[in-house]
């Protein structure tokens, strides 16, 4: 049946793009983790924050004016001005820059030494906080984000599959650039990681604390730097995902997607993010594609979960995560 | 003064490992119960049923549950919103299957299928640890959520895709259904809870509870002790896992009457019965009530200060309201770990003192 297989080849194709977008969501796990042990479960309502920061400074909205005027009784809304992309994007990492430092400040300083799964916990309620805020600050409705690229089927593709299958493959533009645009980031995060004075001393920090410490690297400027990172990680991951299907609450989930990724690829390893990502992205859509439709449809929301599990007990550690030695 | 331990002698084996051994303690538990059984059904309404005492009673139970897992035995579970579908679907099931049996049998057999269910989704927790183990637990979430919603044979083939409690009876009172009283669903509900409650703090004080603390504080340690972490691990999961069931069982029959599983069973449902545990206190029984109590009353105090007293629209009172717990959560770990039950065990230190402090 070379038709169902012709198929199959679109699926498979899809389903990279859909995961180097997981793997790009990821990629903010890990740095974070990398970094400081926590696991920063607010990363996609952080990547939410941010699409919603974005937007609400594109169009000039103001800030807090829902709550404004319900105190007031006013009726303010939009200041009138628009913004152009680029600007708002570097003043919105202005903000997510603040919000690292905001975030470090007030508590991940006092929960220095405490058990992970308390960290662990405390993100969580990072992300109920930072939804709420997101939401009084900018209005909870859906809103349209358009920073300029292309969308729609991607002709050249199209016709060069119909060519040569006789059938013409359906990719988006958005996803192609998304593709491209996370493999610049990940090249760029891996070089930066490895040649820069401030990616050593966050591998250092990864490391050992102590000894990070020892030679005079300031945790707090290192703490700020990987969340500001993870902040920036999580503007694209929103530009990316917002401009897919709209700025929305749905978009925080895409921690929720994120997180088998981490499995499969190893909490500690930035390859295995993408890789773990890949997997993910083609598993799910050519299991929907092969076996969903009889058994219900809508499979993507629990596979890249059983996917991991199943593939966790066998392996505990993940693909690329380093090995668990335990000691009493 | 007012709390003291002293001058209580015990002169018998029974009177040492009674469930409160203390004297202040004991009186209180009797008074709680007594105003619980005998004051409460004839004070509430409707409004303080539904708004209230259901959803306290219930989360209660599920809070102890998930306190068991989490809290003494450390297997953090991410997976509570679909172990309380299994129990509510469970229900359902027996009740219209055998609708001649009394639903306080359903409800136990419920909480017994939970259990299975939970130590088929625990079994992984034998391999993996901490965050993986989170994470894996959100595989049972979401599968069981899909489950529920896709296979008809769950909500016996209905259009609407919704689970609907039949009328049943206990004693010749309605207890779930349209009909029902709500002095009846509240006794129906506080029977459980207590039976609940009172069961996990026994087990919790045990050789079971013991064994759940030292897998918790540490596994490997834990076996080279003798504890045999394959059955620790497990009926932790099992345990968890009935008292989870029930309350699921609960919230579908007695409380809520319909259930869309994707929106009563969701992975909100998940957190905010972790959020109860963690308020409340880790490894400590009144701490899943005073978790549960918290949480089930800070949204309708702010619902009726904001939107009833300060006249603010609906929405911004929700969204307040997800900030004022994200808040709460980070300041109870930053300033309290271990949560509401750390703070009565301080007010008992300073009113053991109180009113003459030297």
């Amino acid at each position: 049946m070379p038709e169902q297989f012709i198929w199959g080849m679109e699926v498979f194709a899809n389903g990279l793009m859909a995961g180097v977008l997981y793997a790009l969501v990821a990629l903010g796990f890990v740095l974070i983790y990398k970094a400081s042990g926590i696991f920063n479960f607010s990363q996609g309502v952080m990547a939410l924050f941010a699409a919603l920061t974005l937007v609400g400074i594109m169009e000039g909205q103001v800030p807090f004016s829902h709550l404004i005027n319900a105190v007031f009784g006013t009726e303010i809304h939009h200041f009138g001005w628009h913004v152009p992309a680029l600007a708002a994007i570097l003043l919105t990492m202005v903000v997510m820059v603040l919000l690292a430092w905001l975030v470090n400040y007030f508590i991940f300083r006092h929960l220095v030494n405490q058990e992970p799964i308390i960290l662990f916990m405390a993100t969580i309620g990072l992300a109920y906080f930072l939804e709420g805020f997101g939401d009084i600050m900018w209005g909870a409705d859906i809103k349209k984000l358009d920073v300029g690229l292309p969308q729609g089927i991607n002709g050249t593709i199209d016709e060069v599959t119909y060519n040569l299958f006789g059938y013409g493959f359906f990719i988006d533009n958005l996803d192609l650039w998304a593709t491209f645009i996370a493999i610049l980031l990940v090249v760029g995060l891996v070089l930066f990681a490895q040649y820069s004075k401030h990616g050593r001393a966050m591998r250092a920090v990864a490391d050992d604390h102590q000894a990070a410490l020892s030679v005079g690297i300031s945790l707090n400027f290192i703490w700020v730097m990987v969340w500001s990172l993870a902040g920036f990680v999580a503007l694209v991951a929103g530009i990316m995902w917002g401009t897919k299907s709209g700025v929305q609450f749905s978009l925080s989930l895409i921690a929720l997607k994120a997180l088998p990724v981490l499995m499969l690829g190893g909490f500690t390893s930035i390859p295995g993010a993408i890789v773990g990502g890949l997997l993910i992205g083609v598993g799910e859509k050519l299991f929907e594609f092969a076996i969903g439709g009889m058994i219900g449809g809508a499979t993507e929301n629990w596979f890249a979960y059983v996917l991991a599990l199943i593939f966790l007990v066998f392996r505990p550690q993940g693909l690329f995560g380093e090995k668990i030695i335990e000691r009493v | 003064m007012f709390y003291r331990e002293a001058g209580d002698f015990k002169t018998s084996y029974q009177e040492d490992s009674q469930t409160f051994p203390i004297k202040f303690d004991r009186y209180r538990y009797y008074a709680v119960l007594i105003a619980a059984f005998a004051v409460v059904p004839f004070l509430i309404n409707d409004y303080w049923v539904n708004a209230v005492f259901l959803p306290f009673l219930i989360y209660s139970i599920a809070a102890i549950g998930l306190n068991i897992l989490v809290g003494y035995c450390g297997q953090v579970s991410l997976g509570t919103g679909g172990f309380m579908a299994v129990g509510a679907y469970a229900c359902y099931k027996l009740m219209t299957g055998f609708p001649e049996v009394s639903i306080l049998i359903h409800v136990i057999l419920a909480g017994g299928i939970t259990a299975a269910v939970c130590v088929l989704f625990g079994l992984p927790s034998l391999r993996i640890k901490g965050f993986y183990l989170a994470v894996a637990t959100l595989a049972a979430q979401f599968f069981l959520v899909w489950l529920f919603n896709r296979v008809s044979w769950f909500y016996n083939y209905s259009a609407s895709g919704q689970i609907t409690a039949p009328e049943t009876q206990v004693l010749g009172h309605a207890v779930t259904g349209p009909e029902t009283a709500p002095w009846a669903a509240y006794l129906f509900c506080l029977v459980f809870t207590v039976a609940c409650a009172l069961l996990a703090r026994n087990l919790t004080r045990g050789m079971a509870g013991r064994k759940w603390m030292a897998i918790r504080d540490m596994d490997i340690a834990a076996e080279i002790i003798g504890v045999n972490p394959l059955k620790a691990k497990l009926s932790a999961f099992a345990i968890s896992g009935f008292f989870v069931g029930i309350s699921g069982a609960l919230f579908f029959a007695v409380y809520l009457g319909a259930v869309e599983v994707g929106e009563a069973f969701g992975i909100n449902k998940s957190f905010l019965v972790l959020f109860m545990v963690i308020i409340g206190g880790l490894g400590s029984i009144f701490g899943s009530f005073a978790g549960a109590a918290f949480l089930v009353l800070l949204p309708v105090l702010l619902k009726n200060v904001l939107v009833g007293g300060l006249g603010w629209p609906t929405d911004l009172a929700a969204h307040l309201e997800f900030i004022i717990v994200g808040g709460l959560i980070i300041v109870f770990l930053i300033a309290e770990p271990h949560g509401l039950a750390q703070l009565w065990r301080v007010a008992k230190e300073k009113l053991r003192l109180w009113p003459f402090p030297h």
